[in-house]
C-alpha cells in the first residue's frame, strides 16, 4: 500500500521510483526502429509503389493463393504437433532422472544451430522413396519428400525447439505442491494434468505454439529441399517470392512478401491476445506466496 | 479415526530419517508433531498421506492397513505449509475441486457442490470472497481457503504441514486460536507438524516431540513441559539452564560449586556416585541468593537485569567461566527487596532440577 503511494507521489513530482525510464524507452524505440520497423515498412512502401490492380493481380493469382494455403496450413500443424511433443520432451526432462539426460538436452537445441539446408538435404534424403525412412512408406504407397507431407517434416524438425525450450522453465518453476495437493484431494493422474498443471502451463505452451509457428512460415532453407516444389501443390509462399526476385521483379516479390506479413501478424496478434487471456486467468505465484 | 504407525523406516540415500518409528494417534484428537528442522516430522506427515512411502513398516488407518493404498484412497485432507491453493482458479473452484473430480456416480450435482462450498467459505469466514483468486487473498486468508479446500472432500484425518509457517506473528497467533476452535467444532484426527514449541504447546492436545528421525517423548503439553523425559526435550520445550557437572553428594558437582538437589525432588535412581550428568533448570526454577557465602549453589555474576514487566529477567555468568551463561526470572519486586544490581556476586539455587546421565 504504501508502495504504491510512494510511486503515485513519485510520479506527482515528475519522478518514478525505477530510473532511467527515459532512456531505456528511448533506446527501445530506435532499436526496434533500425532492426524491425524501418526493414519492414521499406517491403510496404516498396509494394505500394505498385498500381492496386497490378498488386492484386500477383497476390491474387491462383499458383500464388495455393502457396499461402500450402505455407500456413503446413505452419500451423507442424506448430501443432510441436505443442504437444513438445511438451512431452519437457515433461521428460523436467521431471524424470535418467542416464544421457544432458546429451538429450543439448539435442534439442540442435534444429536451432544447424545451417537449415543441411537439415532440408538430410530431411529429404532421408525421407525420399528410396530413402531409409521414406522405403519404409513407399509400400504404403505413402509418399513424403517432395510432397506437403516433407514441408510438414521439416517444419516441424526446425520448430521442436521453440515449445520445448519455453516450456520447460515454466514447468521446471511448478512445484511438485499442487499435483500432490490435487491428489491428496482424490484426482486422478490425468485430472491433476488436465486441471492443474496444463492451465499453468498454457500461456508458455502458447508461447512457444507462436514462435514455432512464425519460425516455419518464414522457413526456406529446409523446406525447398524436401518440398519438391510442385505448383499449386507443394509451393511454400517464401519460395514464390524467390522466384519473383529471381526474375528481377522485385515489386511483385515485395507484394506477396506483403501479405505475408500482414497474415502472420494478424495471426501473431491473436496468438498474444489468447496467451495474455490465459495468463490473466492464471497469477503466478508471487514472492508473497513463499515469504 | 485413530491412526497407527508401526516401525517406520525411511532412509534418503545415506541420511536416515525416520529410525523405527511407532506412534499412536487417538481418534479425535489434535496432536503436534514438534522437533528441529530435519528430525523427519514432515517426512512421518507426508508417509501418513501416502505422499512418500516408508522403506518399511505400516500405517494403519482405523485398524485396517493403509500403507499400499494411493493418496487419492486414502481420505485424508492435507494441507501444504505453502498452501498450494491452484493459481488459476477462483477461491470457489479450489474449494470445489474435491468434489469436482469425484468419478462421476459419487460426484455431488451441481446445486449441491455450490451449497457445500458456500457452506465450507462460512465456516472459514471467507463467504465474501468466493469469485477471488487465491493471488488476492493474504496469507492467513489463503490458508483458511486450504482448509475449507481440504475439508471439502470429508476427509477422515486431517494433517497439516506447518500450517502457520508462513505466517507473520499476529496472524499466527490468531490463527491458531481459530485452528484449536475448528478442531473443537469438527472433532476430526489431525496432525499438525510444527518446530515452533510455543504453537505446539497452545494448540496441540497431545505433543511427539521428535529428533534426529526418532521420537523423544510423547505427552500432553503440560506433561512434555512440565517433565521432559531426555536433555533434547529440556533444552527444546522452553528456556533452559544447563549444569554439566558429576553426581556427587547427592547433588551435581559443577567445577568447585555443589548443586544442591531440592528436598522437596524426588532422588533419581540410575545415577552413579561421580558419574557425568547433565542437569536443567527453567529461569522460574533458580534462586539467586545475595549471600555467597557457603559453597552450595553456583558462584555467579549479574550482567543485566532485565526490569520490564512483573516478571524481571537476570543475566548472569559464571563467576569463574565467563562466557557461561545463565537466565533467571525473578519477580520485579524482588529485585529491589534483594537489593540486586548489576556486577553483583551471587549464588543460584535451584528450586526444581532435572538431572539426566551424560552421553
Amino acid at each position: 500500500m504504501f508502495a504504491e503511494y510512494n510511486l503515485v507521489m513519485a510520479q506527482a513530482v515528475g519522478k518514478r521510483v525505477l530510473p532511467g525510464f527515459g532512456l531505456s524507452l528511448g533506446y527501445t524505440l530506435v532499436y526496434l526502429s533500425l532492426i524491425v520497423l524501418i526493414p519492414l515498412s521499406a517491403v510496404f512502401i516498396n509494394a505500394a509503389s505498385m498500381p492496386w490492380n497490378e498488386f492484386w493481380q500477383v497476390v491474387s493469382s491462383p499458383q500464388v493463393v495455393s502457396s499461402y494455403r500450402v505455407s500456413f496450413l503446413t505452419s500451423l500443424l507442424a506448430a501443432l504437433i510441436n505443442s504437444f511433443f513438445g511438451l512431452l520432451i519437457a515433461w521428460s526432462l523436467v521431471r524424470y532422472n535418467f542416464f544421457g539426460k544432458r546429451l538429450v538436452d543439448a539435442l534439442i537445441d540442435l534444429p536451432f544451430a544447424l545451417p537449415t539446408a543441411v537439415a532440408g538435404i538430410t530431411l529429404s534424403a532421408l525421407y525420399a522413396k528410396n530413402g531409409w525412412i521414406g522405403s519404409l512408406f513407399a509400400p504404403l504407397g505413402i509418399k513424403i519428400a517432395f510432397t506437403p507431407l516433407g514441408i510438414l517434416i521439416a517444419l516441424t524438425f526446425i520448430g521442436l525447439p521453440f515449445v520445448v525450450r519455453t516450456i520447460q522453465p515454466v514447468l521446471q518453476e511448478l512445484s511438485l505442491e499442487f499435483e500432490e495437493a490435487a491428489a491428496t484431494l482424490g484426482a486422478t493422474r490425468w485430472q491433476a494434468f488436465s486441471r492443474v498443471v496444463l492451465p499453468a502451463l498454457l500461456p508458455a505452451m502458447l508461447t512457444g505454439f507462436a514462435l514455432a509457428f512464425a519460425r516455419a512460415v518464414g522457413e526456406y532453407g529446409s523446406v525447398i529441399f524436401i518440398a519438391g516444389n510442385v505448383p499449386m501443390v507443394s509451393e511454400i509462399t517464401p519460395l514464390l517470392i524467390i522466384t519473383h526476385l529471381e526474375q528481377f521483379d522485385v515489386a511483385g516479390a515485395t507484394a506477396i512478401a506483403t501479405v505475408m506479413l500482414v497474415v502472420s501478424f494478424s495471426l501473431l496478434l491473436i496468438i498474444n491476445g489468447l496467451q495474455h487471456w490465459a495468463s490473466s486467468r492464471k497469477r503466478y505465484l508471487t514472492g508473497e506466496d513463499v515469504a | 479415526m485413530s491412526i497407527q504407525v508401526k516401525n517406520i523406516n525411511k532412509r534418503f540415500s545415506t541420511f536416515k530419517a525416520l529410525d523405527d518409528i511407532s506412534l499412536d494417534f487417538p481418534t479425535g484428537k489434535l496432536v503436534a508433531l514438534l522437533g528441529p528442522s530435519g528430525c523427519g516430522k514432515t517426512t512421518l506427515l507426508r508417509i501418513i498421506a501416502g505422499l512418500e512411502t516408508a522403506d518399511s513398516g505400516q500405517i494403519l488407518l482405523e485398524g485396517s492397513d493403509a500403507s499400499n493404498l494411493h493418496v487419492r484412497e486414502r481420505q485424508i485432507g492435507f494441507m501444504f505449509q505453502h498452501y498450494a491453493l491452484f493459481q488459476h482458479m477462483t477461491v470457489f473452484e479450489n474449494v470445489a475441486f474435491g468434489l469436482r473430480v469425484k468419478p462421476k456416480n459419487e460426484r455431488p450435482a451441481e446445486t449441491a457442490i455450490r451449497q457445500r462450498v458456500t457452506e465450507l467459505l462460512e465456516l472459514v469466514q471467507l463467504g465474501s470472497l468466493a469469485k477471488r483468486y487465491p493471488s488476492q487473498l493474504s496469507g492467513g486468508q489463503r490458508q483458511r481457503i486450504a482448509l475449507a479446500r481440504a475439508l471439502a472432500v470429508n476427509p477422515r484425518v486431517l494433517l497439516l504441514d506447518e500450517p502457520f509457517g508462513a505466517l507473520d506473528a499476529k496472524v499466527r497467533k490468531e490463527l491458531r486460536r481459530w485452528l484449536r476452535q475448528l478442531h473443537d467444532e469438527l472433532h476430526i484426527t489431525s496432525i499438525f507438524v510444527t518446530h515452533d514449541q510455543e504453537e505446539a504447546l497452545e494448540v496441540a492436545d497431545e505433543i511427539v516431540l521428535m529428533n534426529k528421525g526418532q521420537v523423544e517423548q510423547v505427552g500432553s503439553p503440560l506433561e512434555v513441559f512440565r517433565h521432559p523425559a531426555t536433555p533434547f526435550a529440556f533444552n527444546f520445550l522452553g528456556t533452559a539452564n544447563r549444569f554439566d557437572g558429576k553426581w556427587a553428594r547427592g547433588g551435581v558437582q559443577v567445577s568447585e560449586d555443589l548443586l544442591p538437589l531440592p528436598h522437596t525432588q524426588p532422588a533419581h535412581a540410575n545415577l552413579a556416585e561421580g558419574g557425568n550428568v547433565i542437569a536443567f533448570a527453567r529461569p522460574h526454577d533458580l534462586h539467586i541468593e545475595p549471600n555467597v557465602e557457603g559453597s552450595e549453589g553456583i558462584r555467579a555474576k549479574i550482567s543485566r537485569i532485565l526490569a520490564f514487566g512483573p516478571t524481571a529477567r537476570v543475566e548472569l555468568s559464571h563467576a569463574t567461566q565467563p562466557e557461561t551463561y545463565y537466565e533467571v526470572d525473578v519477580p520485579t519486586l524482588s529485585i529491589a527487596s534483594l537489593n540486586l544490581h548489576e556486577g553483583q556476586a551471587v549464588r543460584l539455587r535451584p528450586s526444581q532440577l532435572q538431572v539426566f546421565p551424560a552421553g
